[in-house]
């Protein structure tokens, strides 16, 4: 392992009901610091599953994951991640700041210590002034920011993201996705990113790992090589285009033997 | 949405059926912690010598059942009519009111707090009074009025959450259409309610036959399952009262075993009952 | 800054006119029922139907005899029929509370080992919902018989009889704790497993609090059936103190007073009420949720 690779995923498979379905095959897949990685495919590519194989919240059926340089299930333990899922999975009974402070209580901070560092990061997502209120008087796009501060409330290294911005409007998606970037400068973490959206991908990340289902493997992987930091203007880019368009072929390629439709209604 | 199956373990949720399991062997557990409460039972009898008189052991229950069946019998079947009339009764009032408020929304707010408050009332004590309603207690109907006030909530509750727990897509599906109400009924909110329905009624299965046995503590025919228990009781012929606490459970299981089956018949369509 | 997503808190005027408008209505619904009662009285005494049942001072008294029975004394020179049943009431109320704390405690603890662990779930889910066919009464008095004598001194008279209130909160706790328990979201169960949290602090952090909702329900319903667990179980003991006893009695001289048990009735529902309107205010402070529908 290279004195700075954070995630290393060797020869791994995954495989469901008994067998019958394979979800990952022979994934090899190596993620550097302060790297923002997003994986993207259709249905069934198993990007998911990669993203959950990495945080140890399932254990793959062959091949080996490494975090940190550990087994994913010690950098569980250890706390070197943080995640966040397409639901902000807030917890209605508790107030933004003790949603936040959540990974900091099981982690025995004590009250003072949370306080600031609830304070620190509701600031960092531009929430502060919300501390008292409940989940469900935000909107969205507030509480998957809520939920993004309670990921990075105990400065893991690394970010797990599953489609977070998946179920909001185009319009807070895209100013989200600024901010996210902003955050990931600041905290110069490593990002994992799950997403379905092309543009999404291009606009925020080092590298998209570009996969194809049944049996879920990694078809591509496509460097990004624009300029940080991004901005709307990286938006209007030529370059910008051009990756978005080579993603999307790569997307293509990779499911060509499913969906030679596309192919056609693209043409 | 995530792609792949979540490989959390999600506990299934849902009737006995699917929390218990349906494979066979699911209810092995089940079995014996049957076989091993009756042993316990025999057995703790014996070791501490637990007067006859006061938990019988199971097989002299279960032999003096049958040496009693026919009077028993009698007596239940008795008492299970009028759990059975006042189940009917108070089901069917039950459903045609939760029809007419979930139609006319106002009077559902309006009656709220009421429903709530009469919810709250030891609807028992009414017992004495119905007694004298009707000649004293003697007929089946006093308790049959008893049985239906009790059945009467739950079906109540359960059928108008049923009928307005309706997806409102669904109903705006049926306005683009311009159905009229009695369409909309038809087609969306009664096949929506049925779950709900056979829910409440479940609920008021077992709540009639207690019902029944318990109104007849305070007056009822002499040949009427309660009555026979009780007095038993009092002459401290416990073995022989059990006996017929059994025989009322069997009945009581009996009826909602009945609902359970009609809703199979009738949900046949539906992707799962509720509990 | 961001946009604030949530409601402006309704003005305090529009909120008050509200709440008087809703009090109207209740008061107009009330009003509507007694004019009911005595419709309905008037048409049947007038015309003399007698189905369902024979209409008369006796079977059916007016509503203000009923409520005037209250400020009355029904043996010459006693206290206030009011009086004598609030005490009976209270004496009732002792007993109903007792037995819902019992059957709470016991409920909730069963259902917390239930949800965590299938087999006893399959193994003794069946006879808990198969308890609930037992007609309470038909046991009661060997129940009485049986623990009474067991208990020290001061619980001796009423100790059974919680215990029969207890069995019939027992139920509606156990069976809404698992479903609450078991309730979770399984992604929220994810994000406890990536802090390595361990089942213990799932069960307190998450899982119990996620219950709090469908808890309070099962004890709405707790409050009412301890009530009337509490009264039905005075009755074959004969426990002269309690609602039970006032009960039986006014029954036995129903024909000379009819008024007296209607009365009592209107107290025990009364007591069912209060018992129910304190677990709402309970569930009040207890429970932080947005606004909900009330049953």
């Amino acid at each position: 392992m290279s004195a700075n690779e954070v995630v290393r995923v060797e020869g791994v498979s995954k495989r469901f009901a008994r067998g019958a379905v394979t979800a990952l095959q022979s994934i090899d897949l190596s993620i550097v610091e302060g790297e923002f990685v997003s994986l993207i495919g259709p249905s069934g590519c198993g990007k998911s599953t990669l993203l959950r194989l990495i945080g140890d919240l399932t254990e793959p059926t062959e091949g080996t994951v490494t975090v940190n340089g550990k087994s994913a299930r010690r950098a569980r333990v250890d706390r070197d991640y943080g995640i966040v899922f397409q639901d902000a999975v807030l917890y209605d009974w508790r107030t933004v700041a003790k949603n936040v402070a959540l990974p900091l209580e099981l982690a025995g901070w004590g009250r003072a210590q949370r306080a600031e560092r609830v304070r620190e990061m509701l600031r960092l997502v531009e929430l502060d002034g919300f501390e008292s209120h409940h989940p469900w008087e935000l909107s969205g796009g507030m509480q998957q920011r809520v939920s993004i501060a309670r990921a990075l409330s105990f400065s893991p290294s690394i970010l797990l993201m599953d489609e977070p911005f998946g179920a909001l409007d185009e319009m807070t998606r895209e100013r989200l996705n600024s901010e996210l970037l902003r955050i990931w400068e600041t905290t110069g973490s490593t990002v994992v990113f799950v997403t379905h959206s092309i543009a999404e991908a291009v606009f925020l990340s080092t590298r998209v790992v570009v996969m194809s289902p049944r049996p879920g493997r990694i078809a591509n992987v496509v460097p990004i090589d624009l300029a940080q930091p991004r901005t709307a203007a990286t938006r209007e880019d030529p370059r910008y285009f051009e990756l978005v368009t080579r993603v999307r072929e790569a997307l293509h390629i990779g499911s060509d033997r499913e969906e030679p439709l596309a192919r056609a209604v693209e043409r | 949405m995530v792609d792949e199956p979540i490989p959390v373990e999600v506990i299934p949720r849902g009737g006995l059926g699917r929390s218990v399991g349906r494979r066979l062997r699911d209810w092995i557990p089940a079995a014996a912690v049957l076989v091993l409460g009756l042993v316990i039972w025999q057995e703790a009898i014996r070791v501490f010598h637990i007067q006859r008189f006061l938990l019988p052991k199971p097989t002299s229950i279960a032999s003096q059942f049958w040496d009693d069946r026919s009077n028993l019998w009698h007596a239940g079947w008795f008492t299970f009519q009028e759990a059975l009339g006042g189940f009917a009764l108070g089901s069917a009032i039950a459903i045609l009111f939760a029809l007419v408020l979930a139609r006319y929304r106002f009077f559902g707010t309006a009656l709220m707090p009421y429903a709530i408050a009469a919810n709250a009332i030891p609807i028992i004590a009414f017992a004495p009074i119905t007694n004298q309603w009707f000649s004293g207690g003697i007929t089946k109907s006093s308790k049959i009025v008893i049985a239906a006030v009790l059945c009467f909530f739950p079906v109540l509750v359960n059928t108008l959450r049923g009928l307005t727990s309706v997806n409102p897509r669904a109903l705006e599906l049926m306005e683009s259409y311009a159905a009229g109400q009695v369409q909309i009924f038809r087609r969306v909110r009664i096949p929506n309610a049925l779950p709900f329905v056979f829910s409440g009624l479940k609920v008021a299965a077992v709540l009639s036959m207690i019902g029944a046995v318990v109104g007849e503590y305070f007056g009822g025919a002499f040949n009427a399952l309660g009555v026979l228990i009780l007095d038993r009781a009092r002459t401290f012929q416990f073995t022989a009262a059990w006996a017929g606490v059994f025989l009322a459970c069997l009945f009581g299981i009996a009826l909602y075993a009945g609902v359970a089956i009609l809703e199979r018949l009738t949900l046949r369509w539906a992707p799962s009952t509720s509990e | 800054m961001a946009a604030i997503a949530s409601e402006r808190p309704v003005p305090r005027s529009a909120r008050l006119r509200d709440g008087g408008g809703q009090l109207a209505l209740v008061l107009a619904v009330a009003l509507a029922l007694w004019g009911l009662w005595e419709g309905y009285r008037w048409i049947w005494v007038k015309t003399g139907f007698s189905w369902p049942f024979p209409v008369n001072d006796t079977t059916l008294p007016h509503v203000h005899t009923i409520v005037q029975a209250l400020f009355v004394s029904p043996q010459v020179g006693g206290p206030w029929l009011l009086t004598t049943l609030f005490h009976n009431a209270l004496f009732t109320a002792k007993e109903a509370a007792a037995g819902f704390a019992l059957g709470a405690i016991i409920g909730f603890t069963l259902g917390v080992v239930l949800a965590h662990s299938g087999i006893l779930e399959r193994g003794f889910l069946p006879y808990i919902v198969a308890s609930q066919t037992i007609p309470i009464l038909a046991i009661a008095p060997m129940v009485v018989v049986w623990v009474n004598p067991r208990l020290p001194d001061p619980l001796a008279n009423w100790g059974a009889v919680a215990v029969i209130a207890a069995y019939l909160t027992f139920f509606p706790v156990v069976i809404n704790t698992l479903r609450g328990l078991q309730s979770v979201d399984p992604q929220a169960l994810e994000l406890m497993r990536s802090y390595a949290a361990s089942r213990w602090t799932v069960l307190w952090k998450l899982r119990v609090p996620a219950a709090m909702p469908y808890l309070f329900a099962a004890l709405k319903i707790a409050a009412t059936a301890s009530v009337v667990g509490a009264i039905i179980g005075e009755l074959p003991s004969a426990i002269s103190g309690g609602l039970g006893g006032a009960i039986i009695n006014f029954a036995q001289y129903y024909s000379f007073q009819p008024q007296n048990l209607w009365a009592t009735n209107l107290i025990a529902a009364l007591l069912g009420i209060a018992f129910f309107l304190v677990i709402v205010f309970v569930e009040r402070l207890v429970v932080h949720r947005p606004p909900e529908e009330l049953v």
